[in-house]
């Protein structure tokens, strides 16, 4: 368990984090972007709001693979991988979300009238309604596995439930957003993916890198936490 | 004839308004003013500051786990 070869003592990927990171902020606030009405310099969130949610897409990814692994030889150490990796999961959802809330009251209100009049409209997007289910099923997550005494039952639980939370996230955030008409733009084909007719080439330069910069570091965090609660469990037998 | 000239005047005329509007598109506000005068590169220092401290945190807390873990193990 605390062999040197585990790669969460490895450092060499939270060194890419950091300079990806760097990159991200410099370029992503220097590089030149596409003049587009209504976005204007806002365009630069994408290099920050929609990485908050690839991390969180990649993050949960990875607790559902351990959940996965843990139903196949319940091994304890894959189960507190799985609570770890989805803990950081929502906390890039809820930042995700937070900032989408603040770029949505600059580029969708009326820019007429005081933002909060268009607050009605706004809340209504079903691609935000979509999200929020997807936050609460993992907030469910949580509850539901803090409400249980018994360990084996606990992580046996909570990992099949990881696995449903896991599978709601499509049709959540993936598709009845996409089959409702939204403000909210990437709809069609692969948005932020698709090379050809999306995002200018200059701003896949920044983006990319952001996307992989983000999400190691949430990896690293996530490492930490799983550390301290190895720790934890180890004081406690012991 | 005058019918089809003035079809094709309007034709001309309606071309050289979409022309303008694309033109109109072009030239969108960006924080031009704050390029030109450098003073984007204040916020980037201001962020970056922000991030380092932050990354350091990280790291700190990094080395940290690992001294625990080592004297754990002992």
């Amino acid at each position: 368990m605390t062999d040197t070869k585990n790669y969460m003592y490895k450092s060499w990927w939270k060194i890419a984090s950091v300079v990806l990171l760097l990159y991200t902020f410099t370029a992503g606030l220097l590089l030149e972007v596409p003049h587009l009405p209504a976005l204007q310099e806002t365009i630069r969130n994408l290099y920050f709001h929609v990485c908050m949610w690839f991390a969180m897409m990649i993050l949960f990814t990875i607790s559902v693979v351990n959940a996965i692994r843990y139903l196949r030889n319940f091994n304890p150490k894959y189960d507190i991988y799985a609570r770890q990796y989805a803990v950081m999961g929502i906390v890039f959802g809820l930042l995700g979300y937070i900032t989408g809330a603040i770029w949505a009251s600059y580029t969708w209100a009326d820019p007429n009238k005081p933002a909060i009049n268009s607050f009605s409209t706004i809340a209504r997007d079903p691609k935000l309604i979509g999200a929020a289910i997807a936050l609460l099923v993992y907030f469910a997550y949580l509850i539901l596995r803090d409400s249980i005494q018994d360990m084996d039952k606990k992580a046996r639980i909570s990992a099949v439930y990881n696995i449903f939370a896991y599978a709601m996230l499509f049709p959540s955030i993936w598709i009845l957003p996409r089959i409702l008409p939204s403000l909210h733009p990437g709809n069609e084909g692969n948005p932020a993916l698709d090379v050809k007719n999306d995002i200018s080439s200059n701003m896949r330069m920044v983006f990319y890198p952001a996307v992989i910069g983000w999400t190691l570091l949430g990896v690293w965090i996530t490492t930490l936490k799983i550390r301290l609660s190895i720790l934890k469990e180890k004081k406690m037998m012991s | 004839m005058m019918n089809f000239c003035k079809r094709i005047l309007l034709l001309f005329v309606l071309v050289i308004l979409t022309g303008e509007v694309f033109a109109q598109d072009k030239k969108v506000e960006m924080a031009d003013t704050m390029r030109s005068n450098g003073r984007i590169y204040v916020v980037v220092a201001v962020v970056i500051t922000i991030l380092l401290g932050l990354i350091l945190y990280v790291t700190r807390l990094d080395r940290k786990m690992t001294r625990l873990e080592k004297e754990n193990r002992l």
